[in-house]
């Protein structure tokens, strides 16, 4: 694998192979010294175009404990603000001898054209409305581990609610869960959905209450405030009421259920429920995978070749004496 | 003036087909028949070799954007001339889009003469529909019409206001010039990076629906039916827009429609790999809609094939698709593209290249006239069998954005005779 830019790309074997590899380096995370060499002399360049301070620090947390060295590049601190076009400031940055770009960009798309113009691998850290491909791993392994799945997703029913239209988690968790065998459900008004899902391997639906009582996983999208100025919902109150998680259906829902979303939460809109008091929660679990996933699919992409087996990682010995990164 | 003889080919026009020479002095046609190498009064004549070729009428493209003034950088009137003479046209229509924008005399005035230097085709300057094209106050129709403009259109965009477009098709109708209208929606696409469908909804880029054009030309139809001012839609795109143009020239209204040959050879699956060359407005739609395109060209509900040759400098197409200007090249593969993929008889290719958007421009004095004698020479020498590779640097077009890049098509230009004079022979512009 040289980059990861679309769940799309993957097969379930090789979500699998990814999710297995990730229990390796969840393990290396609970160690007293959470650092191996695996990427020692690896360098890894986090370029976020659009602010992103959790995925950002995710990436940055799980490249430094497998010992690469990190250059972080926001757009707010760089040439791009000078007229620079994005090819420039990529050739730019590879002529200084990069291994992979961790690339955030508010462009659909963009990570792929990137790819056009480096040698190195290219890691999608979510763009536009397209993809977040390590959202989605993250979201596989938190299920995978809290429902104890290790096999597959089959006979699960995943209820993804929310603006489906504008979100690169719902495209990249749709093709992720249903690659393992999940049953999905869209809840959503039909003005928050794409314009045409034909192929989409989903059911529809309007009724959040309808699905509340057995869906296996609610999974709940963050709402933005500039929906209503486009008419796609008449007020956040509405959105609420028709498809936020109530106190009424929280407590409608199966004891195993779990309640996921991908953060930052707006409270008391989609999250109308204290997430703390939610025994399906897995808001902090989700962000703690994250760190782990995204070691996983770096190491992947960088770790000395197709060649090493997870085995490796385990034993990749040592920790490095030093301080937490 | 030297004379030319285009000898052994098959004179194709509004009269049929017949093999026949072509012999041209002093900018006119002097003798069209059997032979004309023995005549000898042709025998200081350049000799154009036409053996399995066409010779017709100059094509005449309604919607070129040639950026000067303004963006010199992605084409000026002189490479986007030579790029429409290697194509076979002999008259450009300008689209105003220009910076300044072609509301003004001056501006018409400059275009015209940078058109003249150039020498290599007629560029018809199409004015504003309104000021600045921004929409809100009518440009100086009359006083542009007066100056010979005949073609206005704020092209890029759609004339918003159902208000303001009344009063301009109403205060035009005595000119006797054509409103053409950019049928869009503003309201409908704000944002819009491709055609909103399946494609679009998995690629999570925003869409641009069909019916922000339709909702348009369906408007200005009832407008031309209002006012009785001729309207010509550019670049229709949808199954909808075709059937509603169809109705109203089965009703007897005074409207016309072009087609791009990227709307009936493309479609926004192109876009999947995230290229913005593939980046047009309107967008690449679906298979229904080039089925739709095709058969309306095939019927005569659209009169003319159009590029919308749109220019841009690499550096433009090479941003993300969002951030990334609409628009790709044209001019020099129309007639192959045409060729190939129309399934339509040759005459009927012709005539939606040449004599019908001639009448539209109303540059049919000049142009897409008869190949006969006493006409002026403005001819197009094509061999319809010919095979060649797209290659975007050796396109003579100052940008490369052209989407076919290294597709071998079928049909190619050979000679082009504008007003007299061999501008391409063998394929090689001349100047």
């Amino acid at each position: 694998m040289k980059h990861l830019l679309d769940i799309g790309h993957l097969g379930a074997a090789q979500i699998h192979h990814l999710l297995d590899l990730t229990d390796h380096m969840v393990e290396i995370n609970q160690r007293p010294m959470p650092k191996v060499p695996a990427l020692r002399g690896k360098t890894v360049v986090n370029l976020f175009f659009e602010d992103s301070t959790r995925t950002r620090t995710s990436f940055d947390t799980a490249a430094r404990r497998l010992s690469a060295d990190v250059m972080n590049f926001a757009v707010s601190s760089s040439s791009v603000n000078k007229g620079e076009s994005l090819r420039d400031t990529i050739e730019t940055i590879t002529a200084m001898g990069v291994d992979a770009f961790v690339v955030r960009h508010a462009s659909s798309g963009a990570p792929q054209q990137i790819t056009k113009w480096t040698t190195a691998s290219i890691v999608n850290a979510g763009d536009g409305w397209h993809q977040h491909p390590t959202q989605a791993l993250l979201d596989c392994y938190t299920i995978r581990t809290r429902l104890g799945r290790t096999t597959g997703f089959d006979g699960l029913h995943i209820a993804i609610v929310g603006d489906i239209a504008h979100s690169r988690v719902a495209r990249s968790n749709v093709q992720a869960f249903t690659a393992l065998g999940a049953r999905v459900t869209l809840v959503a008004p039909p003005t928050l959905l794409p314009a045409d899902i034909t192929g989409w391997p989903v059911a529809v639906s309007h009724h959040l209450d309808a699905l509340i009582g057995e869906a296996d996983v609610v999974y709940l999208l963050r709402m933005q405030r500039e929906r209503m100025r486009d008419a796609l919902v008449p007020s956040l109150r509405e959105y609420t009421t028709l498809y936020g998680l109530t106190p009424a259906r929280a407590a409608r829902l199966q004891p195993h259920a779990l309640v996921m979303h991908p953060g930052p939460m707006n409270r008391g809109v989609e999250m109308a429920v204290d997430p703390a008091e939610l025994p399906g929660s897995t808001v902090l679990h989700q962000v703690t995978n994250g760190v782990a996933v995204r070691m996983a699919v770096l190491f992947e992409l960088l770790g000395s070749g197709s060649e090493m087996t997870t085995d490796a990682v385990a034993t990749a010995g040592t920790p490095e004496t030093g301080t937490r990164s | 003036m030297t004379s030319l003889l285009i000898i052994n080919g098959t004179v194709l026009d509004q009269q049929g087909e017949r093999k026949a020479d072509v012999a041209v002095a002093d900018g006119s046609i002097v003798a069209v028949g059997a032979d004309l190498r023995r005549d000898p009064s042709f025998a200081e004549a350049i000799v154009l070799e036409a053996d399995g070729c066409i010779v017709s009428p100059g094509f005449v493209d309604l919607h070129v954007h040639l950026r000067e003034p303004g963006r010199e950088d992605a084409e000026t009137i002189e490479t986007g001339s030579r790029a429409a003479a290697l194509g076979g046209f002999t008259a450009v229509v300008a689209m105003p889009n220009t910076e300044p924008p072609q509301d003004s005399l001056p501006t018409i005035e400059f275009v015209r003469s940078q058109a003249i230097r150039a020498g290599l085709c007629e560029v018809s300057p199409a004015g504003c529909i309104t000021l600045g094209r921004a929409g809100e106050q009518l440009a100086p129709l009359g006083e542009l019409a007066a100056a010979g403009v005949t073609l206005f259109t704020d092209d890029g965009n759609g004339v918003q206001d159902p208000a303001l477009m009344r009063r301009a098709l109403e205060y035009a109708k005595p000119l006797g010039i054509t409103l053409a209208q950019h049928c869009e929606v503003a309201s409908l696409t704000k944002g819009a990076v491709m055609h909103e469908g399946s494609c679009c909804s998995h690629l999570g880029l925003p869409g641009w629906p069909s019916i922000a054009e339709e909702l348009m030309v369906h408007r200005d139809i009832e407008l031309c039916r209002l006012t009785g001012a001729a309207v010509h839609f550019l670049h229709l795109s949808t199954v909808r827009s075709v059937e509603l143009v169809r109705a109203a020239k089965a009703a007897g209204l005074p409207v016309t429609a072009e087609a791009t040959p990227h709307h009936f050879t493309l479609t926004d699956e192109m876009l999947r790999g995230f290229d913005a060359v593939y980046k047009v407005n309107p967008p690449l739609r679906t298979i229904d809609d080039i089925e739709a395109i095709k058969q309306g060209l095939r019927d005569g509900t659209i009169d003319a094939i159009a590029t919308d040759h749109a220019p841009h400098p690499p550096e433009a197409k090479e941003a993300p698709l969002d951030q990334a200007p609409p628009g790709m090249l044209g001019l020099e593969t129309a007639l192959a593209l045409a060729l190939c993929e129309l399934d339509m008889p040759l005459a009927d290719v012709i005539a939606a290249l040449s004599w019908k958007p001639a009448a539209i421009a109303r540059l049919d004095a000049r142009h897409g006239r008869p190949v006969a004698v006493g006409e002026p020479a403005n001819l197009a020498v094509f061999d319809p069998t010919a095979e060649w590779t797209v290659i975007p640097s050796k396109l003579a077009s100052k940008s490369r954005n052209t989407p076919y890049a290294g597709r071998t098509l079928r049909g190619k230009v050979r000679h082009t005779i504008f007003a007299g004079t061999a501008v391409v022979i063998d394929g090689v512009a001349q100047r």
